[in-house]
């Protein structure tokens, strides 16, 4: 017996024709981008807002969207929202910088010696937990109605999910790559910043978002509690003043502030970070 | 004038009798927690200037073991494993490896980057010349078209091609690899090792090639050590092997041969 090749009639394909490619109408292409579905979604939600709120018609409990709005852009064009804005986001670097390099150094402590990683698992398994809001009124004691006390309560925020996450990217580094680096004669801090941290970036962006995240809801609800101190306040503090004079609109106005300042730090920073970086390499996890 | 070429060529003579890396009765162990593992016991075999050295054995007898102690990344518990007649101590940039891994190139670096890295690192090359040296190898082996290409990009066998670049643009002592092509597909697998021995026959390189598939280690190989199972010892050396003549069924006789040896007494 010969292994025989029966040529299949079907193959050249002159008769019926495939549709390969079929185009999507307009409207099928322009729904399915995701930015179109959830604009759609949220301006859906905003007309609720303004519909509900015309039927309560108590500006004190719920104002509409437009009286936001408008209160919104009056505080944006007379600068106050602006500076609020301005003076969190200040604090928010500082503790965050602050936090972020203390984490940096302590995980580099506990990669390089048993003792430096029992340190980083003991501290984090015991301030993990421990919302960095609490420590304000203890705060409050010891660095005073200042910026101390808030960077203090960032700092404590930023720092445990930042270790907590570098540490666990550096150990999960493939023995590979860092047989690679060995191979490169790379010790020390060297060895540490050319392949331990690109090597756990994506580990490590996860806990400078969780930290992020952590800081400025911290920093929020911190400046609410006070924010008198410094003379000026932040926008937890904006929020707090204009619901103390009623000015309910303003109230709203400025957690409106505070989402889009939030979802432009996730989306826009975060975001373009990451494409650069990790979509890049085609590491994300 | 003669006083002084006199000694010169001697000189010249006992490097090329004393081998470039001498591995010395060399015992492996690992210790893990319970126990200690005998990874390999009293191995010891010379690698002259280029050699195709083949460390050939059955899975687990510590081929791996015995390459990564020659790379620098274990310590033997006896003996000694010397390189141009230096102890071995540590991993160095003059003996680069070519791991199995698809995942030994550096992901946030491009391929250009990847055969640079080492260049400007441990060569200390200022990066012109690193980049001139990295193309020129990439070149070699064929990928100049992805050289800017990040490697989640490319495919097994490119990767693989990508690491070879990277170990031969650093001209190390000798090239160190632990099954490089075992992942790959039969046929990447024939192309890559016929473009190793086209880049072998440029440069004449030394390489120590870990295999455990006794057609590989002929096709590849000039001489073959043969390590018996765990633990593993020297069982024998195979000289000569690139004088085999492939068409008339000299490899196939010589390759059930070395498959008798290895696997002799054990009933098949
Ligand atoms: N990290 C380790 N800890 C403990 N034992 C190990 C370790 N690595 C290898 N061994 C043991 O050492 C022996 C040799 O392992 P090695 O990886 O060198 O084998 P190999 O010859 O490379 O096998 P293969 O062909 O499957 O890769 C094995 O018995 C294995 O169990
Ligand atoms: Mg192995």
């Amino acid at each position: 017996m010969q292994p025989t090749i029966i040529m299949r009639p079907e193959m050249p394909d002159t008769t019926g024709k495939v549709d390969l490619q079929v185009r999507l109408s307009g409207l099928e292409l322009f729904w399915s981008h995701g930015a179109v579905r959830k604009t759609f979604i949220l301006l859906v939600l905003a007309a609720i807002w303004e519909i509900y709120a015309r039927a309560l018609g108590n500006p004190l409990l719920f104002p509409t969207l437009t009286d936001t709005l408008v209160s919104l852009w009056a505080s944006i064009l007379n600068g106050v929202l602006f500076d609020r804005t301005l003076a969190s986001l200040k604090i928010l670097m500082l503790g965050y910088g602050l936090g972020v390099f203390l984490a940096s150094a302590l995980t580099i402590v506990a990669i390089n010696t048993r003792l430096g990683t029992d340190l980083l698992e003991t501290l984090t398994a015991t301030f993990n937990p421990l919302p960095a809001i609490a420590l304000l009124p203890l705060a409050l004691i010891w660095f005073g109605l200042g910026i101390g006390s808030l960077v203090f309560v960032l700092v404590h925020s930023v720092m445990w999910a930042v270790a907590l996450n570098t540490h666990s990217g550096f150990r999960g580094v493939s023995q590979t790559i860092r047989m690679v680096g060995r191979n490169y004669e790379l010790r020390g801090l060297r060895y540490v910043f050319k392949i331990l941290v690109p090597a756990a970036f994506p580990t490590i962006l996860t806990g400078l978002k969780i930290g992020w995240a952590f800081a400025w809801r911290t920093l929020i609800a911190a400046e609410l509690v006070f924010g008198v101190s410094s003379g000026q306040g932040g926008l937890g503090w904006y929020i707090f003043e204009n619901r103390n004079v009623l000015d309910i609109p303003a109230v709203f106005a400025g957690l409106l502030m505070v989402i889009v300042i939030g979802l432009v730090i996730e989306n826009l920073i975060f975001k373009t970070i990451e494409r650069a970086t990790i979509q890049k390499w085609g590491v994300q996890n | 004038m003669n006083a002084i070429s006199k000694p010169l060529s001697r000189f010249d003579e006992m490097a090329a009798v004393q081998p470039l890396v001498e591995v010395n009765n060399v015992t492996l162990r690992y210790k893990t927690q319970q126990m200690m593992i005998t990874a390999t016991k009293g191995v010891t075999f010379n690698i002259n200037r280029s050699d195709r050295f083949i460390l050939l054995g059955p899975s687990g007898c510590g081929k791996s073991t015995l390459l990564k102690a020659v790379g620098g990344y274990l310590q033997p518990d006896e003996g000694e494993i010397t390189i141009n007649g230096r102890k071995v101590t540590q991993p160095g940039a003059d003996r680069m490896m070519v791991f199995q891994e698809f995942d030994q190139l550096l992901p946030w670096k491009t391929v250009l980057g990847n055969v640079m890295f080492p260049l400007l690192n441990a060569a200390k090359l200022p990066s012109r010349e690193a980049e001139q040296k990295a193309r020129h190898y990439i070149e070699k082996v064929g990928l100049s078209r992805v050289a800017d290409s990040y490697p989640h990009t490319l495919s097994g066998g490119m990767k693989q091609r990508v690491a070879i670049a990277r170990g031969m643009a650093m001209e190390p002592d000798v090239l160190l690899m632990d099954e490089p092509f075992a992942a790959l597909d039969a046929l990447t697998r024939r192309t890559c090792q016929d473009e190793l021995l086209r880049l072998w026959e440029e440069t004449k390189f030394t390489v120590l090639f870990v295999t455990h598939s006794i057609s590989e280690a002929i096709k590849i190989g000039n001489r073959i050590l043969l390590l018996s199972p765990h633990p593993g010892r020297v069982k024998a050396e195979v000289c000569d092997v690139d004088k085999i003549n492939v068409s008339d069924g000299s490899a196939a006789k010589l390759e059930a041969e070395i498959h008798e040896l290895l696997f002799a007494g054990e009933g098949h």
